[in-house]
């Protein structure tokens, strides 16, 4: 059909260039991009997927930052539809917040750094000529399609009070049961059952990937960091996400077949579905930031024209940070009403992912340390990680507090700190990417006037957006309301003005894009120099269709 | 101006953490309130009128405890005129938000605490590691630019900082873990209760129930904007009935819910507990200032989630008499006997007492002991950490 499946021709070396195919024929438009089985082909589909989702996510964002600039309902009434009663209004903005969070969450973080950043570079990087199972990576992407369709399309069908599932992301029982007449819940059910099974074949393909692809010669303790990270990631991927399919399945049965799990007058318990949510969802949120530690150390390295310092203890903390996310999770279940002794046992063991994350932001820093520094935009995404990323752990280690978080759980603190952590700990490290492979993967350098300013506007705005959020949950602002005292106004509105800049900064990512595939210099081999030693700076920009067909051999 | 003050402020702080900290000194706290005590009118009078509007219990005045009580206590005029119930105004900056950068201030032992200890250890601890972050990064990007620095060098390894920067953050966490510890420990040993009251979490609303006191239950509804206007109350915090409870005393909360899943959180008492169907979830809270507390449902709970808040009145003992009595309740010893049902000694954590039907009502605490107060039902009090005080 294709001539895509690997030939074991392709894999000896000294035949490469007798194989029959040239390595670099490509199939046709359908067939290359609709039955792919090229690891850079399904990347590129994965990140054209991710923006296209977070799009959509910043798009609710920006409805949603829009609404609350004032005290008061604005425009919710109005988006709700004319005839539109007030609660439905009100049901259309816990519509908003469940889109936005599941769509960045499964559709926008993942696919880009998993799907995405993780497709296309761990072959290269470790020297294999594809997956292990291309045709597997194949589902896993199309899967992802039909999830997100549920998703969008469960807002228009009838949820509780209005159309749409307006449960949050975390789909509480009962709220998502006995709360949640008609099928939009259901939808969503299904959209995350369809994401997992796709996450899953995914983190399988590459696990069996790293551990049986590299070159000869490479070791796991010579695999760059970045490889850890997915490794470490799929991992988390295999054992977290089972536990969330089982756990929205029982919501399911619960909601259509008459079981009672979660359901108190039948014996169940609402809080059994948050352990097992957090269960998966604590893990989840490592899923999301560890490709980034991964990507922020190559560019780190890279930009310092130094190795990473640290190597052994950049790869072990997080393994650690892995282990030691599936043992904190009931810190997101801290007002339950949990035992004394259960609530200090989460306090403590929660502080403790603080010393392996500390351990990563020092060898970040020592990695420039004695370095040669120079600032293209990947460089000041990853500084403006680091920054970022300490500023949103250290509110994670307020948070860990189980006596502090009595007062600050769920409120504008909780929002502040997971996008500190998030948007701007996992956005600034997929940018950082981005802009660091963005050659390799399209062959045409970006603009780096355009990617400065898309850094600063993006930078300033965030910080603008967020920080007052800090201040507003502290004064006691609840999360996942439309409406508040008019006391917390103030913060509301500068924030509003922060996703401004956000906006002005995605302008500029956006025209970059056009601007460099239209007209960007095309890229050499290693347009970054003698700092970028990963292996995919020997191959040609962008790599040829098949690569490696004769395996490179590392010391 | 205000706005100017927020966005330099904001600028100030950009990345840097210890805004927050010059943000909690300079503040334009509004009207910051003088002390309560301060304020304090001649109390005998609010005292006895608002113990003439409870006849029934006239042996409460002549309590010693409640007439120290009385003295300590400033004396609203409203509370004070008010015969069929207290009607509290607000007091700017306290008891609700004001757009300040830190916690609103607490009127409870353990929100004191819980925020000295957010305040002096772990605000400064992680401003100082931010700082200390930043400050890192710009010696590392001036110094070892590249038009500085040309040649790397090739160091990768160091095994005593890698030490030095593992232990370090050991020591800092276990520094942070005792008193947070100590603090959920604190928060966990509830002290004898004085009055019990259990809260129900409806779609979209509040009931209090009095078990102590008669048994009786109000229902708590948000106040329009128009009428949160006219009787001088926030917009979205006022209520129709508030949760009224005696000053100084320990108040054991019972939460649970009827429907979905809801939060009871009073940020200045440092109290957020969930109400779960089907579960009764047990905390406590002892307010050492009258006046009026608003709070909001924590937990999303479908569309009118931002629409259900809570406001806690603190009375002084006959003010609470007089309002329990202005509800068709009793105080504990007085005229107990009246309603034998309400009083019937069943423990809290009775297993019938266990779904959320709502309609069992708590009975006294006293009742509750370590033995029979651990089934599934009520798993927040933790046997070990009840203190005999």
């Amino acid at each position: 059909m294709t001539d895509t499946t690997a030939n074991a021709s392709h894999f000896e070396a000294g035949h490469a260039h007798d194989a029959h195919h040239d390595a670099d024929h490509k199939p046709g438009f359908f067939v290359r991009w609709f039955m792919s089985t090229n690891h850079k082909d399904i990347g590129t589909l994965y990140l054209i997927f991710a923006i296209t989702a977070g799009i959509v996510g910043g798009t609710v964002s920006g409805l949603m930052r829009w609404e609350l600039a004032q005290p008061g309902i604005q425009y919710l009434e109005a988006w709700a539809g004319s005839g539109a009663t007030a609660d439905e209004a009100s049901h259309l903005w816990n519509v908003l917040i469940t889109a936005h969070g599941l769509v960045m969450v499964f559709f926008m973080v993942m696919p880009a750094m998993i799907g995405g950043f993780g497709n296309w570079f761990v072959p290269l990087m470790i020297g294999a000529p594809d997956m292990a199972f291309p045709r597997m990576n194949n589902i896993s992407f199309w899967l992802l399609v039909p999830a997100f369709t549920l998703l969008l399309g469960s807002a228009f069908v009838p949820g509780g009070t209005g159309d749409g599932a307006g449960t949050g992301w975390t789909v509480y029982a009962p709220l998502s049961t006995s709360g949640h007449q008609g099928p939009a819940v259901d939808m969503v059910i299904f959209a995350l059952h369809l994401a997992g099974a796709s996450s899953i074949l995914g983190a399988i393909n590459f696990i069996t990937t790293i551990f049986n692809m590299r070159a000869p010669g490479m070791t796991l303790h010579k695999m760059p960091l970045f490889v850890w990270s997915i490794l470490v990631t799929a991992f988390l991927l295999l054992l977290a996400l089972p536990v969330l399919a089982g756990a929205i399945t029982m919501l399911l049965t619960d909601r259509n077949f008459g079981t009672h799990f979660f359901d108190a007058a039948g014996g169940g318990d609402p809080i059994l579905y948050q352990h097992l949510f957090w269960f998966f969802g604590h893990p989840e949120v490592y899923i999301m930031i560890l490709p980034g530690f991964g990507m922020i150390s190559q560019v780190i390295a890279t930009f310092s024209r130094k190795p990473v310092f640290g190597y052994l203890g950049m790869a072990y903390a997080m393994v650690a940070i892995g282990v030691i996310g599936f043992v904190v999770w009931a810190h997101h279940m801290f007002t339950i009403g949990m035992d004394v002794n259960t609530k200090m046992y989460f306090t403590a063991a929660t502080m403790v992912i603080a010393v392996p994350t500390g351990i990563k932001i020092f060898s970040w820093i020592a990695t420039m340390w004695g370095g040669s520094l120079t600032f293209q935009t990947p460089m000041l995404w990853a500084l403006g990680f680091i920054f970022m990323f300490t500023v949103g752990g250290v509110t994670g280690v307020v948070l860990a507090n189980g006596g502090i978080d009595d007062n600050v759980h769920d409120t504008y603190y909780v929002v502040a700190h997971f996008h500190y952590v998030l948007s701007l700990g996992a956005v600034f490290s997929l940018f950082a990417g981005w802009y660091y492979w963005f050659a390799k993967m399209f062959g045409k350098m970006y603009n780096e006037l355009m990617g400065q300013a898309h850094f600063w506007l993006f930078f300033i705005g965030v910080n603008l957006l967020f920080f007052p959020m800090h201040f507003l949950g502290l004064d006691g602002m609840q999360r996942r309301v439309s409406d508040y005292a008019d006391a917390y106004a103030g913060w509301n509105h500068l924030a509003t003005y922060g996703f401004y800049l956000v906006m002005a900064g995605m302008f500029f990512f956006f025209l970059n894009i056009v601007w460099s595939l239209a007209a960007g210099r095309k890229a050499e081999d290693n347009y970054w120099g003698e700092g970028a030693t990963t292996l995919e700076w020997t191959l040609s920009s962008p790599p040829p269709f098949h690569q490696f067909s004769t395996l490179p051999k590392i010391d | 101006m205000k706005t100017i003050f927020k966005i330099f402020a904001i600028a100030a702080a950009f990345g840097l953490a210890p805004a927050a900290t010059f943000a909690q000194a300079t503040a334009p706290a509004p009207a910051a309130p003088a002390p309560a005590a301060e304020k304090a009118a001649p109390p005998s009078d609010s005292v006895s009128a608002a113990s003439q509007a409870a006849p029934a219990q006239p042996e409460q005045v002549s309590d010693p405890a409640i007439a120290n009580i009385g003295t300590e206590e400033p004396s609203d005029a409203t509370v004070a005129n008010a015969t069929m119930a207290s009607r509290a105004t607000p007091t700017p900056g306290i008891g609700q938000p004001d757009g300040r950068m830190g916690f609103q201030d607490q009127v409870t032992d353990i929100g004191h605490r819980a925020a000295w200890f957010h305040n002096w250890i772990l605000l400064p601890i992680i401003t100082i590691i931010s700082i200390f972050v930043l400050g890192l990064m710009l010696v590392a990007i001036v110094k070892f630019r590249r038009s500085a620095h040309p040649v790397p060098s090739r160091t990768t390894h160091n095994t005593f900082l890698e030490v030095v920067w593992t232990l370090i953050p050991v020591l800092i966490l276990v520094a942070i873990a005792i008193p947070s510890i100590g603090l959920i420990r604190a928060k966990y040993s509830t002290p004898k209760p004085d009055l019990t009251v259990k809260v129900t979490g409806n779609q979209w609303y509040w009931t209090y129930g009095y078990p102590d006191n008669g048994d009786f239950e109000i229902v708590s509804n948000m106040l329009s904007e128009k009428d949160a206007k006219a009787r001088g109350e926030p917009r979205l915090l006022g209520v129709d009935e508030r949760m009224v409870v005696p000053v100084n005393k320990n108040v054991k909360v019972i939460i649970t819910a009827a429907d979905v899943i809801h939060s009871w959180g009073v940020p200045a008492f440092w109290v957020k507990l969930d109400a779960v169907p089907g579960r009764l979830n047990e905390t406590w809270f002892r307010a050492e200032r009258p006046g009026l507390y608003y709070g909001q449902c924590f937990e999303l709970c479908g569309a009118r989630h931002a629409y259900m808040p809570i406001a806690v009145e603190v009375v002084t003992e006959a003010q609470f008499a007089a309002w329990i009595a202005s509800k068709g309740g009793t105080m504990p010893g007085a005229a107990k006997p009246a309603s034998p049902d309400a009083t019937a000694n069943s423990p809290v954590s009775n297993p019938a007492a266990a779904p959320a039907a709502g309609g069992t009502e708590a009975t006294p605490e006293p009742k509750i002991t370590p033995g029979t107060a651990t089934p599934p039902v009520s798993n927040q009090s933790a046997a070990t950490s009840r203190e005999s005080n």
